[in-house]
């Protein structure tokens, strides 16, 4: 899983084949026809007709990642979470059965195997907040197939944003956190993650997550503290989704900084400065 | 129209603007399969100063209608590791490097294109005259006095064709270009981007990490082809015309006002075969023996 999969070049169309309202979010299916089958982590730059049609807005492509991925008829069905929070997410969550998305991707630094994050881990610790719990889905289910175990911990704001719950299955040994407390434990994910990491396991674990940059940040520094190796995917605005606009910038620790989108989404957490990018979450 | 920049022919008249489009970093998003049919005439490098900059604070991006403010900071290795990590990648690409340059003094301008003018994988110069010379405080390529000196001094460092970029930021681009032609140079390309800025929703904050950067896209269009009209009207040397285009017809409209060449830029963000369909679509009108004023007129 932990190597990247080209995209074909240039962007393609595609056609939505399945839609689904969510916990507040829309999960929609695409067929992308003679494309590749992305690794977990991945991403593709989204778009549909209409893009510019409301006052020349949307003008650029959106970013997401992909929340599960089957080989189907030549191709690959691709489905994305998203919720509508802007003029972009607002057309593309619109998008019903049989309607045409226009897709670049898969794209980007994809996450790495347990054993490359960190040498001997015995399985995985999976950690996902709110719309961000897409790679974790599809990192979940790969880890699953191959017999890893991973421990799987989601945190959620409140029953109307926690959408893409069923992409894990029976949420058997799944992890809950709510912050209205109406279910699971009442808080947040990362208070699951503290207990996770208690004892002497810290050192010996893979930490995967995805979601807001509070909860990264959050999960960032716990690990630091707890002597943990973590993959975060991260967002950040961005134009293009390949390398060309540099629009995607990460503060690096070591000084300087990485473009998101070809250096990334995947992170490690000791590699950035901060999971706090100025700029992500502008809809 | 001619396919060429001084001594430099090219096949088709689609270039890339300067930064907007990595080959190296495309290479890797999207294989070999870049390089079997790589949109591009010749290929021009993001600008390298002499010492590597790290770019600027994000945010550096701001959608706009139809555009989009972009603040950077060229962030590139410097003249040192451009030459010795990025060229001998940008030398694999199929097509001729135009490598973009910038200092904010002579000297940095001196050293910067004596450096890549010995190399032969670098097909031809172009020079980023949009920032201040700090001596003089002034933006080179809003003055044409000092777009002139800076040209004239550069021009005999060089054997290879130099491109001026022109700044759209100024009274009148075409006074600016004629001195970059009476400098010397081979050809003048345009625009770059409009100085703009954002506030951040909801407060009077400025929205980029760096306070303002540039407008681009197809919301700079018709700005861009009133420039490309008023300076072209008055150089004899090759015109690359580039602000907004998207598409073939955009393209057309450029070459229609006195551009030789023109530069697909941000639509490379939306579509990275932006280029391929621009290309292609001025190619077909061309093989189909239409010119390019039926291509204006259809849609």
């Amino acid at each position: 899983m932990s190597a990247r999969v080209l995209a074909p070049f240039g962007a393609r169309a595609c056609e939505v084949v399945a839609r689904r309202e969510t916990g507040g979010y829309v999960v929609f299916t695409a067929l992308d026809d003679g494309g590749p089958e992305p690794a977990p982590g991945q991403f593709y730059m989204l778009s549909t007709d209409g893009w510019g049609s409301d006052g020349g807005r949307p003008f650029l492509p959106r970013a997401f990642s992909v929340a599960a991925a089957e080989p189907a008829q030549g191709g690959v069905r691709l489905e994305f979470l998203l919720d509508a929070v802007g003029p972009g997410t607002a057309l593309l969550a619109a998008l019903g059965k049989g309607a045409r998305l226009t897709l670049t991707g898969p794209l980007g630094r994809p996450f790495s195997d347990p054993d490359e994050v960190n040498r001997g881990a015995p399985g995985a610790i999976l950690v996902g907040g709110g719309i961000g719990i897409a790679p974790i889905a599809i990192l979940r289910r790969l880890l699953q197939a191959r017999g890893v175990p991973a421990r799987t911990l989601l945190g959620f704001r409140d029953e109307a944003h926690s959408g893409g719950l069923e992409l894990f299955g029976s949420c058997q040994e799944v992890g809950l956190a709510f912050e209205d407390g109406h279910r699971g434990h009442q808080g947040y994910v990362t208070d699951l993650l503290q207990v996770a990491l208690k004892g002497d396991g810290a050192a010996a674990a893979a930490v995967y997550a995805c979601g807001p940059p509070a909860m990264l940040e959050a999960v960032r520094l716990i690990c630091a503290d707890r002597g943990a190796r973590a993959e975060l995917a991260m967002e950040s605005p961005m134009a293009c989704g390949y390398g060309a606009c540099f629009g995607c910038a990460v503060p690096l620790s070591d000084g300087g900084y990485m473009r998101l989108c070809v250096d990334g989404p995947v992170v490690r957490a000791n590699e950035i400065e901060t999971a706090l990018v100025a700029g992500a979450g502008h809809r | 129209m001619r396919l060429a920049i001084g001594s430099l022919e090219l096949a088709h008249p689609v270039l890339n603007g300067s930064g907007t489009f990595d080959a190296i970093a495309a290479r890797r998003a999207f294989g070999d399969a870049l390089l079997e049919d790589f949109p591009f005439s010749a290929f021009v490098s993001k600008t390298i100063t002499p010492e590597p900059r790290a770019g600027n604070p994000p945010p550096r991006l701001y959608e706009t209608p139809s555009g989009m403010i972009n603040s950077i900071g060229l962030p590139n290795k410097g003249l040192d590791g451009f030459l010795a990590a990025d060229l001998p990648q940008l030398a694999e690409l199929p097509v001729p490097l135009i490598v973009s340059v910038m200092a904010t003094d002579r000297a940095g301008f001196e050293r910067l294109v004596d450096g890549v003018s010995e190399r032969d994988e670098v097909a031809a110069i172009e020079l980023n005259v949009s920032c201040p010379n700090v001596k003089s405080g002034l933006i080179v390529g809003e003055q044409p006095a000092e777009t002139l000196a800076l040209v004239s001094a550069l021009r005999e460092r060089t054997q290879k064709p130099l491109v001026v970029k022109l700044t759209p930021n100024t009274a009148d681009p075409a006074a600016v270009a004629l001195a970059a032609e009476e400098g010397g140079a081979d050809g003048v390309s345009l625009i770059n981007t409009l100085r703009a800025t954002a506030l951040a929703p909801g407060t009077g904050d400025a929205w980029l990490g760096a306070g303002s950067g540039g407008l681009s896209g197809p919301a700079v269009r018709p700005v861009a082809l009133e420039q490309v009209r008023r300076v072209a009207a008055e150089v004899s040397v090759a015109v690359i015309g580039m602000g907004g285009i998207e598409t073939a017809r955009d393209a057309a409209e450029f070459i229609a006002l006195g551009a030789d060449l023109v530069a697909v830029g941000t639509a490379n963000f939306r579509d990275p075969a932006a280029g391929i369909r621009v290309r292609d679509g001025l190619r077909n009108s061309v093989v189909e023996g239409q010119s390019l004023d039926l291509n204006l007129r259809s849609n």
